[in-house]
């Protein structure tokens, strides 16, 4: 896999475009999270010099001796005075080889809203343990997340081992113990690297205490993990957001329907069908932000043409006629809540799935999920904030949902309070994690089909 | 250059970051004319209001922009952005709202503050103009890395009738689905740019041969120092009588209200030249040239709260 941009500045600017990474980070201040998450940009040159005065002079005011770079990653006045952090926060760091944006989570059970957000757009999460304490039910909720939101990339990062000695056993054990937890979860990737964020080992330099490691450091192994999707086998999605109709002298018949491709890809020529209405026509010409190409693929920003006057607007999707959805009106999903105000079987909710909003009750709490242990409670009644859970809903119209494991952007939702807009849910179709498929007994199956 | 990418080998696809970042934006302009009635984009002829306009003309190219624009104009504004702001405006054929904070000031409904400054008088002509046009969602050109008050802004950021902005009251955003429901008399701010930095914003602009206000670039000014800044002569307040005027050959690195807005020496005279120096540069935006953020750790959020941007 080699996708290289052509470059004509020498190595060492970021003059040129690179490539983009979302990454996540989860663990908490006792991890040391927000150490490594500032000896990141510290070390990788991110973090410039009023900044770091700054902070300087925060740390002496408290009476700190070094510069605390935790500092660098603290926000609203009321975190600095409780001195934790109690949102999603968005970074910004930039290496002659990537351009990172990297969404730094809390770690605590009451704020897996906060990671399940940050988990929702990433390419890839750090995982952050004590060499000390090991996989505790903290790692093993992270794991799980990272699990549910189908985070293609993990990295578990052990952290103080300059606490353990630099002891290769230490690391491997934990390395083995939690990358079989997660593989089981259907992680597909997990990387381990043996860290000191505070003595800067393995983050941005290598370390002179683990010759031990060959591996990558985290941020060589940020700049390296691929970003480039194979889309053949992807289902190609794309939700209309806006219908764009010049009507003027000079496009006096322009019907462009836009919207960003949130999966797979499009060619002038191919039979779509557009949904909900079953639809059919073919695309006659595809604008890339005002530039006609014959080829457009996710995440682009694109106008599609197509050969037929037919009816399209805001909230349909377009797909290919081969690989189609089946639209339903019950949809089964699993939840993470995240509003203050409980989820209720009965609730009457807005279902914003795509670029779509519909009316939606929830049917049906099946079960609640417990992530330190994945042990299941049978019909909780409602979810209450931070709580995963499954759920089953009927919406008021035909939704064409994909399976969250195929598509992350049209197998999630989320549901919102009519009364006063509240973002209550985030939802993804089908089933919680992509678990090993089970073997089957040949006893239970006759070969007859019905 | 290539911006787009696919490999040889078929089948695997990727995006440059600056693609990236362009078709998150433009998304996001889309999402807006979508949902909402009556959206305004925050112009004031500064760079990130530039590109944000330069993302809203490709977001519904061949069509016209389906916002109008708004600039809160301080009256100490620098006369050659005002000058491209009613260029822009006329060669887009697009409509300008002006809130006027001199107006205000004669009205006597604000006080000039002590120190000059103009910019913490904005919030008031800003909040009542969203009022009385009912503007359902407003554009604004801030970006998370800016300061660390806004590294935990959202995209969509609900203000209540008062403009003002709850912490506590902002909704999660997961995936690329963002709600934009809001009461009567409430409104969203919208944030197009906010995964871009300062550095992603000049690439952009080289990369798309954007026009710019002249003062971007190395020139020739009088200008004297306040507060470790080069700050420019005019009527709005100096120098006082005990700054010294100088000619300098100076650049700005970002466009707010004379009074605040600092000049960085530079002979930087083309778009490579001033990439060139930021990516070398060792001191944050805002940091360098705007006075009014260093008022206090907490001077952005308290002025966030009040419905500023």
């Amino acid at each position: 896999m080699s996708t290289t941009l052509p470059s004509t500045t020498p190595a060492g600017t970021t003059l040129t475009e690179t490539t983009l990474l979302r990454f996540a980070t989860a663990g908490s201040v006792d991890d040391g999270k927000s150490t490594l998450v500032g000896r990141l940009l510290h070390d990788s040159k991110s973090v410039l010099v009023d900044q770091l005065e700054a902070v300087e002079r925060a740390s002496a005011s408290r009476g700190q001796e070094a510069p605390d770079l935790a500092l660098l990653t603290d926000g609203l006045r009321a975190e600095r005075e409780q001195g934790i952090t109690i949102d999603v926060a968005y970074r910004y760091f930039a290496t002659a080889a990537r351009r990172f944006i990297l969404a730094d989570t809390p770690g605590h059970v009451q704020y897996t809203r906060n990671m399940v957000t940050g988990a929702s757009t990433a390419e890839l999460t750090v995982i952050l343990v004590d060499a000390r304490n090991g996989v505790v039910e903290q790692t093993r909720r992270h794991a799980a997340i990272a699990a549910l939101l189908r985070v293609p990339h993990v990295v578990l990062a052990v952290n103080k081992m300059d606490l353990v000695d630099y002891e290769e056993g230490v690391f491997a054990a934990i390395a083995e113990e939690f990358t079989a937890y997660a593989l089981e979860l259907g992680v597909p990737e997990v990387t381990a690297i043996p860290i000191s964020a505070l003595a800067g080992d393995n983050v941005v330099e290598p370390s002179a205490h683990m010759d031990w490691y060959g591996g990558p450091t985290v941020l060589e192994h940020l700049e390296t993990v691929p970003v480039a999707h194979d889309l053949a086998h992807c289902h190609a999605r794309l939700p209309v957001q806006f219908v764009i109709r010049p009507q003027t002298a000079e496009h006096p018949d322009y019907r462009g329907y836009a919207g960003q491709i949130a999966a797979g890809s499009f060619r002038v020529g191919e039979a779509v069908t557009v949904l909900p209405s079953g639809r059919a026509s073919r695309i006659a010409g595809i604008d890339l932000l005002g530039v006609p190409v014959e080829e457009a693929w996710t995440t682009q920003s694109v106008t599609v043409l197509l050969e037929d006057d037919i009816d399209v607007s805001r909230g349909d999707l377009i797909v290919p006629s081969k690989d189609a959805p089946a639209t339903t009106q019950d949809v089964e999903a699993t939840v993470c809540h995240v509003a203050d105000q409980p989820l209720t079987v009965g609730h009457r909710v807005l279902i914003k799935h795509g670029t779509r909003t519909v009316k939606a009750i929830v049917k049906d709490i099946p079960s609640r999920l417990t992530l330190d242990d994945l042990s299941l409670h049978p019909h909780p009644g409602q979810l209450v904030a931070n709580d995963i859970g499954r759920v089953k809903i009927r919406t008021a119209e035909p939704l064409p949902v994909d399976s969250y494991a195929d598509s992350r952007r049209t197998g999630s939702f989320i549901l919102i309070d009519p009364a006063d807009g509240t973002t209550l849910t985030a939802g993804m179709v089908g089933e919680s994690f992509a678990a090993p498929e089970p073997v089957k007994d040949a006893s239970d199956d006759d070969g007859w089909d019905f | 250059m290539t911006t787009t990418v696919a490999t040889a080998t078929g089948g695997t696809y990727a995006l440059s970051h600056l693609d990236a970042l362009e078709s998150e934006a433009v998304h996001i302009f889309r999402e807006v004319a979508g949902e909402f009635e009556n959206p305004v984009i925050l112009f004031s002829g500064g760079k990130d209001s530039i590109v944000m306009l330069h993302l809203a003309l490709k977001a519904f190219r061949p069509a016209a922009v389906p916002f109008s624009l708004l600039h809160v104009d301080t009256g100490h504004n620098f006369p050659e952005v005002l000058d491209y702001r009613d260029r822009a405006v006329a060669r887009h054929g697009l409509r300008l709202h002006v809130a006027s904070v001199q107006d205000y000031i004669d009205r006597g409904v604000l006080k000039e503050r002590p120190d000059g400054t103009r910019n913490p008088l904005q919030t008031l002509p800003l909040t009542e103009k969203i009022q009385a046009e009912k503007f359902d969602a407003v554009f604004g050109g801030g970006r998370r890395d800016e300061e660390k008050a806004r590294a935990k802004e959202r995209v969509f950021s609900l203000r209540d009738e008062f403009s003002q902005w709850d912490p506590r009251r902002q909704r999660p955003e997961l995936w690329n689905l963002y709600n934009g429901r809001h009461a009567p008399g409430e409104h969203v701010r919208v944030f197009p740019l906010s995964n871009w930095t300062e550095l992603d914003v000049w690439q952009y602009i080289a990369r798309e041969g954007i026009e710019l206000p002249e003062i971007y670039f190395a020139h020739e000014r009088e200008v004297f120092q306040r507060s470790g800044m080069w700050l420019t002569a005019g009527e709005w307040g100096g120098p006082k009588a005990s700054e010294q005027v100088e000619k300098r050959l100076v650049r700005y690195r970002t466009v707010g209200d004379m009074s605040c807005t600092g000049a960085v020496d530079s002979d930087a005279t083309t778009l490579d030249a001033v990439i060139a120096e930021i990516a070398a540069s060792r001191l944050t935006e805002r940091g360098a040239t705007r006075a009014d953020d260093k008022l206090s750790e907490a001077a952005m959020e308290d002025r966030k709260r009040e419905g500023y941007f």
